[in-house]
């Protein structure tokens, strides 16, 4: 029974990048705005509060300026922290005052991406951690599981 | 004969007048604004050739091109072109845009039409 218990416990842990899925709450702007300089990163990656973080600055986003008009930044602000990841994804601890989180950062993105070689993570079709779509062949749609992975090298992961 | 002389002037005239607003936004396009370090002009993540698909400098997502005559799309809807325009001249020209500066570069990305 103890034993059960323990595993109980942590299963939660245990959710993989396979759980993704699109979220069926996303507005239109969802794609049409946060999707234009990147994937459209799935909400439940941050935490609410960074999640608050990263929208209400967004005029100094990662180095660029991704201003919106107020309206649709409250809409999509709105659908971020309604989705946003609870204690399984964790913070990003390393993100400074002045520096705004990173979902690449999260102690759970870590995990899911620990037996990447330093070497696909430098890889020129790489170029950052947040480019999902370089390994990630179906990230554009929402969805990252493991068998749609494949390597810059050309392989699949599971092979 | 002669009657064609008057319109061949005209549209010389038409021509230089277009010409002259999309040297300056070609200008404009390629010239370095030293504000940002990784995007310190428009060619850094347009390319040399705003009819060839670029690439953002940081997220290396591809970026379809900005001129109508590879991609119709283009300026096509005054409320995306204005949130860009706002957005990338702040970032890598330092301030917004102006509406003569807009209206070069329209005319160099259009290609004068």
């Amino acid at each position: 029974m103890k034993q059960f218990l323990l595993l109980a416990a942590l299963l939660p842990l245990a959710a993989t990048a396979d759980d993704l899925r699109p979220l069926r709450d996303a507005p239109p702007a969802f794609q049409a705005e946060c999707a234009s300089c990147h994937v459209a990163f799935p909400p439940q990656l941050l935490g609410a509060d960074d999640w608050r973080r990263v929208m209400r600055s967004l005029d100094k986003h990662y180095g660029d300026n991704a201003s919106l008009d107020e309206k649709t930044r409250q809409i999509l602000e709105d659908f971020h922290v309604r989705n946003a990841g609870g204690a399984i994804v964790g913070a990003d601890r390393t993100a400074s005052k002045n520096e705004l989180p990173r979902l690449t950062k999260t102690d759970w993105f870590q995990r899911e991406h620990r037996e990447v070689r330093p070497a696909d993570w430098t890889h020129a079709k790489v170029k950052t951690p947040a480019n999902c779509a370089a390994c990630h062949t179906k990230a554009a749609e929402g969805s990252y599981r493991e068998r749609e992975i494949v390597m810059p090298n050309g392989k699949r992961w599971e092979d | 004969m002669k009657s064609m002389i008057p319109m061949l002037a005209l549209v010389c005239a038409t021509f230089t007048w277009a010409a002259t607003s999309a040297q300056r936004g070609a200008e404009f396009y390629a010239r370095n604004f030293g504000v940002s370090a990784k995007m310190p002009s428009c060619a850094s993540c347009h390319t040399d050739n705003p009819a060839q698909a670029g690439r953002h400098v940081v997220t290396d997502k591809p970026i379809k091109p900005l001129a109508p005559a590879a991609n119709a799309e283009r300026f096509t809807d005054p409320a995306k072109v204005e949130k860009w325009f706002k957005r990338n001249c702040t970032e890598v020209v330092g301030r917004e845009c102006t509406a003569a500066e807009k209206a070069d570069f329209i005319a160099f990305v259009t290609g004068g039409r």
